[in-house]
């Protein structure tokens, strides 16, 4: 029996992932599959377009590779337009020819809709939808200033990123009275227009462009029915999308009086042997232009294609979370509160750029719809509410308040219920989600691969993985905390055997508790603990083989085996006559010398044995050691406060400097940060540190738990205009909370962040002393405060110590061969040798 | 052409840090010697240059062990050694050279190699 043929007109994201679906089904056997498409390239990923001005190339964004196309059998005619459709013969035509078939799927997508307005065939006007449009903008935008988009929605704004990331001065005409009318109401809007003319875009509403003429100043000139006009050198026309419905319109196909291919529930078009899905089709009267929902379409129609009977396409939820030119958009559901007897309620920061809105039912218990600016980490918890009908909290607006206001914690994976959609571009639900666990997938990269979960638009990525991490460990497949082979502990608990058994060496430690030798993980961790406990000098014989190199050597290993010297500058204050002997230090040994982000002087490219020398020199003009090796505190960074400068309202140079003072030396899971800023200009950045200290009228603010790096975290305010006393007691208490309870290298943030209760918990324990641990964390840090030595003074002092710092213990005068220098603006810098 | 090997005095026992390793001069190049006193033998050795980074630094690294062999590692990349075999655990096709190292009585002695050419009859 001969092959039936089904043929496939469209090659966009939609179409693709019909195949997809398609030949992964039983009936494709059955059948041999044509695929036209208009454009030269094979499908893809329009959702990135802009992408492409950005370093994306085609093959960066296809959705398939030829490959994949000839492995399944698929005959893929790029190029070739379908220019009739013949469906009493069952067959379309081409400039090549007629092609029969026995199943006929549309997936022809849209195209961008120009307003009638006169001059738009202009040279330089453009649309936004293939990446041959984009080459053409592209091309246009290298010799231009500024360029226009016309139309201020979803895709406007995206195009405007795009014209901005070609260096364009970009503008947005929108019509409406705001941007993004359709998903976000007056203050949303206001709030998105704010942001973005901030970052450099200017938006232009309710104009509507009556002509295009040649400019004067620029290539083109716009004229606006209001008699203003605007010049340019390009228009980019985003002004929505229409169903590319032509050759169903003309073989005789319902479609609908707006446009689109009339499909019913399977798919269907008004004739049984042809399908249409995507932008094309037209449901319940309603054109779907998001990919999530083409995706449904294309899964429903494979389903009937493969004799599933029940499958059925019942809309889709028009959701979107995006990042439009890095500012935070949401939409969710019945977002302008359409539904009879829905109640608002509305968050509105204008300090911090956040606004939020939900709208609920009338009897407060569902969540229709929600509207977020400037900030989506309460996306997937309102649509969650959203999509499920989970019932909502008593006070519902805690979900939409700030967690310092009474905000309540993000809806967690366990409150789910299985049948919680988690990815909507390919319908994946917790309940599969848990099935693909329960079938063998370990960890997250597995789950994605087996589910497809998260390999759409990637709006879910973070509900995913906390769904993941939670289901894993309830299987009992939790990440295993112990510190490693030596140790079936985790940090916190040998923390806790160390102090209450009062153990003072790694080797008790180690006999009495764990097994083997240790290694490079437990050591330094043990080091750091005892550290804390104890406060022994960390060269001590017992201590030595446990540092990392950086703290044997109590400085830091640069690549040629050399070292690099940072002095305690408290505060970043110094006076002159220190600073030329830091000069005099560097020019003697030929430092190589750089200011660091901490408001101190790293001197480069000491050899081991010069480390005690230089040391002795810095010793004795008054310097200690900066702790720049150790994971300990490392600086206090400040502005200059009000001593000299106009606003300042405290003296942030002194709290700096008090606060350096006293903390310096305390060994910690991982190095702490502090800054204090003394107005809330905050040039001393303090909201990106583990502590930061920020000046009031009536005393100081006090933010926690922020870093810089690789993720940057602000900090949470933690407690407001306290006395120079209560801010050193309540920095003191929560420092000893986590040095005590954090695991290994763990960052203050991401240890508040794994507390449980977070924010409020830690609040809870150090302000309100919920524990009533308070009075062993403060005597704790008395206790170190008290005991505190310069490592280095120490160190100097004495001659075994410094027995260590030989480069080789044979031949004290050898230098070693490999590290070679050259010298680079003015200064030496390493050569080495290739391996 | 014939090699010959040397018992060098390299240092004594003084010299040694305890769980840790220290770098001497050889005719050779560098070599960390470290002195485990939990361990049977107490003493080895490896050349102090780290294969990764061409710096000679093997001697400043943490010791330990995995899986019951003795290690160090590397502290500019973290990479692991076999202090028995020289192997690194993370790439085995990379190994760095091992040496004999003897104590005798407050003496260490480690043995090396030297390549002569022999004298060729007139």
């Amino acid at each position: 029996m001969s092959n039936k043929t089904l043929i496939v007109i469209g090659n966009g994201m939609v179409g693709h992932h019909f195949l997809e679906q398609f030949v992964a089904s039983p009936a494709a056997s059955g059948y041999d599959i044509l695929v036209f498409g208009e454009e030269k390239q094979r499908a893809y990923d329009r959702v990135h377009l802009s992408e492409y001005f950005t370093g994306s190339t085609h093959s960066d964004l296809a959705m398939g590779t030829a490959d994949w196309y000839s492995e399944h059998g698929i005959q893929l005619r790029l190029h070739e337009q379908v220019t009739a459709l013949n469906p009493d013969q069952r067959s379309v035509t081409t400039p090549k020819g007629d092609y029969g078939y026995d199943e006929l799927v549309l997936a022809t997508g849209s195209f961008p809709f120009v307003p009638p307005i006169e001059g738009r065939e202009h040279p330089h006007c453009f649309v936004y939808r293939t990446l041959e449009d984009l080459d053409a903008i592209r091309h246009s935008a290298q010799k231009g200033k500024s360029g226009v988009v016309v139309g201020g929605g979803l895709l406007g704004l995206e195009a405007a990123n795009a014209l901005k990331s070609l260096g364009l001065q970009a503008h947005v005409v929108e019509f409406a009275p705001r941007l993004m009318p359709v998903q976000l109401d007056t203050d949303g809007g206001a709030l998105l227009r704010h942001k973005i003319e901030e970052l450099g875009v200017q938006v232009h509403t309710e104009k509507a462009t009556t002509s295009i003429v040649e400019g004067e100043n620029a290539r083109i000139r716009m004229n606006f029915s209001d008699d203003s006009h605007l010049e340019t050198d390009l228009i980019v026309f985003s002004a929505g999308i229409r169903p590319q419905d032509t050759l169903a319109r003309a073989s005789g196909l319902s479609v609908g009086e707006r446009g689109g291919i009339v499909v019913n529930d399977q798919c269907t078009t008004s004739d049984p042997h042809i399908h249409a899905i995507g932008e094309c089709a037209l449901w319940n009267q309603k054109i779907f232009g998001l990919v999530a929902p083409g995706y449904t379409m294309a899964r429903t129609l494979a389903a009937i294609l493969n004799g599933d009977r029940d499958a059925a396409f019942t809309g889709a939820d028009m959701s979107t979370k995006l990042k439009l030119l890095g500012v935070d958009v949401g939409s969710i559901g019945d977002a302008h509160g359409q539904t009879p007897g829905a109640r608002n309620i509305r968050f509105n920061d204008e300090q911090a750029g956040h606004y939020r809105r939900m709208v609920v039912s009338e009897d407060g218990k569902t969540l229709l719809g929600a509207i977020l600016v400037g900030d989506n980490s309460h996306y997937d918890s309102l649509l969650q509410y959203a999509l499920n009908g989970i019932t909502l909290p008593h006070n519902p607006e805690t979900l939409i308040l700030p967690e310092n206001q009474g905000g309540a914690p993000a809806l967690g994976p366990d409150a789910l219920p299985e049948t919680a959609s988690i990815c909507s571009c390919h319908n994946v639900t917790k309940g599969d989600i848990c099935c693909a666990i329960d079938a063998g997938c370990v960890d997250l990269p597995s789950v994605k691969a087996e589910t497809k979960a998260s390999t759409g638009c990637g709006g879910c990525t973070s509900l995913l993985k906390n769904l993941v991490d939670n289901e894993l460990e309830k299987r009992g497949v939790a990440v295993n905390k112990d510190l490693c082979e030596h140790f079936p502990y985790s940090r916190q608990e040998l923390f806790h055997l160390v102090k209450v058994n009062g153990i003072r060496t790694f080797r008790t430690l180690i006999s009495q508790h764990g097994k083997g030798q240790g290694c490079d993980i437990c050591k330094p961790a043990v080091g750091s603990i005892l550290a804390t406990c104890w406060n022994e000098h960390i060269l001590a014989t017992d201590h030595v083989p446990l540092q990392d190199t950086n703290d044997t050597f109590m400085a830091n290993m640069q690549k040629n085996g050399t070292y690099s010297i940072v002095p305690r500058i408290p505060g970043g204050e110094i006076t002159p006559d220190k600073l030329i002997v830091l000069g005099e230090v560097a020019k003697e040994y030929d430092l190589y010398t750089k200011i660091t982000g901490g408001q101190r002087v790293d001197l480069f490219g000491a050899t081991l044995s010069e480390l005690p020398e230089i040391w002795e020199k810095l010793i004795a003009a008054g310097f200690e050691t900066g702790h720049a090796y150790g994971k300990s505190l490392r600086t206090v960074k400040s502005c200059v406060g009000n001593t000299w400068c106009r606003y300042g309202v405290q003296d942030s140079v002194g709290m700096a400097i008090v606060l350096e003072n006293r903390y310096k030396g305390l060994r910690a899971p991982h190095k702490v940060k502090m800054a204090v800023s003394g107005c809330t200009r905050e040039c001393a950045e303090a909201q990106s540190k583990d502590f930061g200290v920020i000046a009031t009228e009536n005393g100081w603010n006090l933010y926690v738990c922020g870093n810089g790096g690789m993720r940057p975290r602000h900090a949470d305010l933690f407690a407001t205009d306290l006395s120079d006393e209560a801010l050193i007691r309540t920095i003191d208490r929560v420092v000893m909370f986590y040095v005590r309870t954090a695991d290994r290298l763990q960052r203050t943030s991401v240890w508040m962040e794994n507390l449980e209760g977070g924010l409020d918990y830690l609040k809870q324990v150090v302000l309100e002393d919920s524990l009533s641990i308070c009075a062993e964390l403060e005597e704790h840090m008395n206790s170190i405060a008290d005991t505190y030595q310069c490592e280095w003074k120490t160190a100097v002092e004495d001659p075994e110590k410094r027995k260590r710092f030989r480069e080789f213990v044979n031949l004290p005068e050898q230098k070693d061969p490999v590290q070679q220098w050259t010298t680079e603006r003015g200064q030496r810098r390493p050569v080495l040798e290739s391996v | 052409m014939k090699t010959r090997t040397f018992w060098n005095t390299i240092c004594t026992v003084d010299d040694l840090v305890p769980e840790s390793g220290i770098a001497v001069w050889t005719e050779e190049g560098p070599v960390a010697v470290f002195y485990l006193p939990h361990r049977l033998p107490a003493l080895v050795a490896i050349s102090h240059k780290d294969p990764f980074s061409g710096a000679n630094v093997l001697a400043r690294g943490i010791t330990g062990d995995l899986g019951g062999e003795p290690i160090v590692a590397s502290p500019l990349y973290k990479q692991h050694f076999n202090l028995k075999t020289g192997v690194c655990l993370e790439d085995e096709s990379v190994r760095v050279k091992t040496y004999s190292v003897l104590l005798d009585g407050n003496r260490i002695l480690l043995e090396t190699r030297e390549t002569q050419q022999e004298a060729v009859a007139a």
